[in-house]
């Protein structure tokens, strides 16, 4: 499957194993990517509150871009904030055949145009979505030669993939809010249930309210170590920096030790398709991810 | 007639009793209400029940509750599509609602919460000067930008689901942010800076609001209490350059400056950019952030040390290939008279070409 694929800007900055997981994971899957190197950054909601015929025009712009990718059956992301934010973007564009002409007078000097387009001819789809909808579970678990078996992993969505639910096409995949736990199943590890699987993470204003915002990602943290996992994992890199790189400022917050190593999605795919966890870049978490790394070296040995 | 099994949340704080659930069956047609669930249960089986509730047509506010974990008036809820969403032979669970004390069972303490934060804005009216003879004549467009604020009917939902209000209770709120809206964009009101400038600075104000949209999920009206927040946010910045201690201002300004300058996100500089006035050096001497910045060193060095970043990334990053066009966007849309805003809660959804409904009133004077 050929993808326009965006890795936006946090899996190229502070997660780069983000970034370097997808690209080892992908012809795994027989995804062919063609990265948008010249696209710019979604806005992640903070464009948007400052001037929104900006933040429309640039993920217009991306999405002008994904849709000149030859062959592509639709464009891609990795990162749940993302989503948003361009699926905030394209619900304006789509709306308003007159917004849309405004917008793209924007992109002209370019050469760039958005054309809207019904869902089954082009899309813009997390990895997640994508590996429920378009690879499908069966084929994912045809792939798997590691079953991450006995591994108790949270699922950690990130707000902007769940809501709101309308913007986000709940209506044609209800489903959506589910699908971490389909595909932690699917590859053979346990998914956990806790409280915090569709809360905040809290790091949009974690230079703006440190306390509240590290509470947030200490308490949802807490809550899956008390229900038993061994990991968490993401579809957001903005989630995982409040849960890995601030974990432990997050532990002071809510007063009690945590210490639980965060999965980015593409890395727990990875180690289920037989890829080494150092190549994954899971020696690049801020939290260890030994432990992990122990329990799926013993499954290899099995 | 269906049979539908409710479990409902039961607490009496008075009791002395901890909280515990009780199930009922209630025969009803699918498109009759949970409300409606809940009072037949109420007077067919168990007196007891505490609920409250009026209109029952969605319009007083009274019945906000959690059906199947999520809030929404009771009301306003297909009993037979709860039952779907929960799912197979599994009951319809009702709790109250969360972020407030129980009064009783499903009622909660909304005057505890939700009226106390809403008085914290000042929602009425403060016009400058004497008031004229008559009424005040307002164009009729300078209303419609507050219509969806004033869509509100308190009924506390979005207050019961907000995520950054359950980490702290102190935060203003989506239901009182978006009725300071409904008074900052209400061209009679005279005190427009000042409000904002209040609201940024306190520390659990404008700028704790995280981006969560649970309140926009939940409410009933499509208030949309974060876009409220947002446009808060864009006056206050980008109209009155509020400079508050929160670094809303100096975090809003430093991403987009960088964004303009890189086309991608910088993160290793956003942070000592946001500590002050959005420029790199300068935003290390303003007042507060040298504090602000020492407390978020350990950060950068856990990146460092992680091997996730290293020090040349830290401080070096790459431009795009053709970022000029990036600088060429932000320029040409800053030059803009106007601010262009596509409300679609105004505009309605689904027009399209047909209509072409980006009407003047989305513009917002720069
Ligand atoms: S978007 Fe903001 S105000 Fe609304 S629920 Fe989330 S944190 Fe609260
Ligand atoms: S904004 Fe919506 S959810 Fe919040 S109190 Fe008003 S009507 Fe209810
Ligand atoms: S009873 Fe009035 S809103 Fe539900």
């Amino acid at each position: 499957m050929k993808l326009a694929y965006w890795p936006g800007c946090v899996s190229r900055g502070f997660t780069p194993e983000l970034h370097g997981s997808m690209n080892l994971v992908a012809p795994k899957l027989d995804l062919e990517l063609v990265e948008l190197d010249r696209a710019n950054c979604c806005g992640a909601g903070v464009i948007a509150e400052h001037n929104q015929e900006l933040v429309d025009t640039l993920n217009a712009r991306t999405f002008a871009m994904a849709q000149k990718v030859e062959g592509a059956v639709g464009m891609m992301n990795i990162c749940s904030t993302c989503q948003g934010a361009q699926s905030e973007a394209q619900e304006r564009l789509d709306a308003d055949g007159d917004y849309r002409d405004v917008v793209n007078s924007n992109l002209a000097a370019e050469q760039l145009a958005y054309q809207k387009h019904a869902e089954t001819d082009w899309w813009n789809k997390n990895f997640l979505w994508l590996l429920v909808e378009e690879i499908g579970l069966d084929k994912l678990r045809s792939k798997v030669v590691r079953p991450l078996e006995g591994l108790r992993i949270a699922p950690f969505y990130g707000c902007y993939i769940v809501r709101p639910t309308k913007r986000l096409g709940y209506a044609d995949h209800p489903e959506r809010d589910q699908y971490l736990e389909y595909v932690i199943d699917a590859l053979g590890a346990e998914p956990v249930e806790y409280a915090g699987a569709r809360k905040c993470c809290g790091f949009p204003i974690i230079t703006m309210n440190r306390a509240t915002s590290l509470r947030q990602a200490g308490r949802h943290l807490a809550d899956a170590i008390d229900a038993g996992a061994d990991c968490l994992v993401t579809p957001c890199p903005l989630c995982h920096l409040n849960l890995d790189l601030q974990q432990p400022a997050a532990a002071k917050f809510v007063e009690r030790d945590l210490d639980v190593p965060v999965l980015h999605l593409p890395q727990m795919v990875g180690l289920a398709l037989g890829l080494e966890p150092k190549a994954l870049g899971m020696n690049k978490h801020v939290v260890k991810t030994k432990d992990v790394q122990r329990k799926v070296a013993q499954l290899a040995a099995a | 007639m269906p049979e539908y099994k409710l479990k409902l949340r039961r607490y009496d704080p008075e009791s002395g009793q901890p909280a515990y659930w009780s199930e009922y069956d209630v025969d009803l047609d699918a498109e009759r209400s949970v409300l409606q669930g809940i009072l037949t249960a109420r007077d067919d089986q168990d007196g007891s029940i505490g609920i409250r509730c009026s209109c029952r047509a969605a319009i007083c506010g009274s019945c906000a509750v959690r059906i199947n974990g999520k809030t929404a008036l009771a009301c306003n809820t297909a009993i037979g599509e709860a039952a779907e969403k929960a799912g197979d032979g599994n009951p319809i669970v009702v709790e109250p609602m969360n972020n407030m004390p129980v009064i009783k069972d499903l009622i909660v303490d909304m005057d505890a919460v939700h009226w106390k934060k809403v008085q914290r804005v000042v929602p009425w009216l403060l016009p400058d000067g004497d008031p004229p003879e008559r009424e005040y004549v307002v164009p009729a467009e300078s209303m419609i930008d507050i219509t969806q604020s004033m869509a509100c009917i308190q009924c506390g939902a979005c207050v019961g689901a907000c995520l950054s209000m359950e980490a702290n209770p102190d935060f203003i709120g989506p239901a009182a942010l978006a009725k300071a809206y409904r008074f900052v964009g209400d061209p009679r009101d005279g005190q427009e800076r000042e409000r904002l400038k209040d609201l940024a600075e306190d520390p659990d104000g404008l700028y704790t609001c995280t981006h969560c949209f649970a309140c926009v999920e939940v409410c009933p009206k499509d208030v949309a209490p974060m876009n409220q927040i947002m446009r808060l946010r864009r006056r206050a910045t980008g109209d009155f350059g509020i400079k508050d201690r929160n670094n809303g201002y100096g975090h809003e300004k430093a991403f987009v400056n960088l964004i303009e300058k890189y086309g991608t996100l910088h993160e290793a500089q956003l942070l000592p950019r946001s500590f002050g006035d959005g420029s790199l050096l300068k935003g290390q001497t303003e007042p507060g952030a040298v504090k602000e910045l020492i407390e978020n060193l350990p950060t950068a060095i856990r990146g460092l040390k992680s091997g996730k970043v290293s020090p040349v990334k830290a401080l070096w990053h790459h431009k795009l290939p053709g970022q000029e066009n990036v600088k060429r966007i932000f320029d040409e849309v800053h030059a803009k008279e106007d601010r262009l805003e596509l409300n679609l809660y105004i505009v309605g959804e689904g027009n399209d070409e047909e209509i072409g409904a980006m009407a003047e009133i989305a513009k917002e004077d720069v």
